[in-house]
């Protein structure tokens, strides 16, 4: 087991400009263990991706104070762990959603590579999803410091 | 998030600094769009040398006005030297639909 070193969890509206403020606190958090400045990019990244999905698609672009989304993040040694919850209307079929290019939403320009990105710039992705029962998208992240 | 547009003859110069998500996108692409329906505009070039963040949103909007110009007989530069951002770029396919630019006066240059 890995010792935890600290943890934070917050709740912010499915409003669009939280996502910027999203990975701000994420990149912010993670820099107590002083990561590499591609790594701490990526995964900036990858939580963009995972927040805007909840905010465009889990409550149908509603933006309201009542649709929330929730962030909690682990930190260890080199690694943190990232979960990114909606309380939405979740994923039919989360193996279709995370082919890239595949979107719902290209009516908004959305480009279907959100999961790709996710995938391709973390260690880890599992995705929890039920119809009417929200999404929790998990990342991980391991960092090439302080070895 | 930085954003400056300008024209150049046939050219629509769009300037992209800072950071560029999905709340940006809307904002950008509400500017950008009634501004290629004004002849004689057919040409886009993206900026983005400012341009220190950008997630797949960015991609969407990207090829969203990629297609406007194509449908009226033009086309898209893009300019771009971050690292974090040309990898998106690169893993979307976007790189290869648009000319890349030094910088404006090549993309001008090249019409």
């Amino acid at each position: 087991m890995m010792k935890e070193i600290n943890r934070m969890c917050m709740e912010f509206p499915a409003k669009s400009c939280n996502e910027g403020f999203a990975r701000s606190v994420v990149a912010a958090f993670a820099a107590q263990i002083d990561p590499r400045f591609d790594e701490l990019s990526d995964l900036r990244t990858a939580v963009s991706e995972g927040v805007t999905n909840a905010i465009v698609h889990a409550y149908n672009g509603i933006q309201g104070e009542q649709n929330m989304v929730k962030l909690e993040c682990v930190l260890y040694k080199n690694t943190i762990e990232i979960t990114i919850t909606d309380f939405g209307k979740g994923i039919e079929d989360v193996m279709q959603a995370r082919e890239p290019l595949y979107t719902t939403a290209p009516e908004m320009e959305r480009s279907g590579m959100g999961f790709t990105i996710m995938e391709t710039f973390t260690d880890d992705l599992f995705v929890e999803s039920k119809p009417g029962a929200g999404t929790k998208v998990f990342l991980r992240k391991v960092f090439t410091v302080n070895a | 998030m930085k954003f400056e547009l300008s024209k150049a003859g046939t050219f629509l110069i769009v300037r992209i600094g800072g950071e560029l998500d999905h709340h940006y996108c809307d904002i950008i692409r509400n500017r950008i769009d009634p501004e290629l329906m004004e002849p004689p505009i057919r040409n886009i070039v993206f900026d983005l040398t400012g341009l220190t963040f950008m997630d797949s949103s960015g991609i969407g909007m990207l090829m969203g006005r990629l297609r406007i110009v194509q449908a009226i007989g033009g086309n898209a530069c893009l300019i771009c030297e971050n690292k974090n951002v040309l990898r998106i770029l690169e893993m979307s396919g976007v790189m290869r639909l648009f000319n890349r630019c030094k910088d404006i006066a090549d993309a001008v240059r090249g019409a």
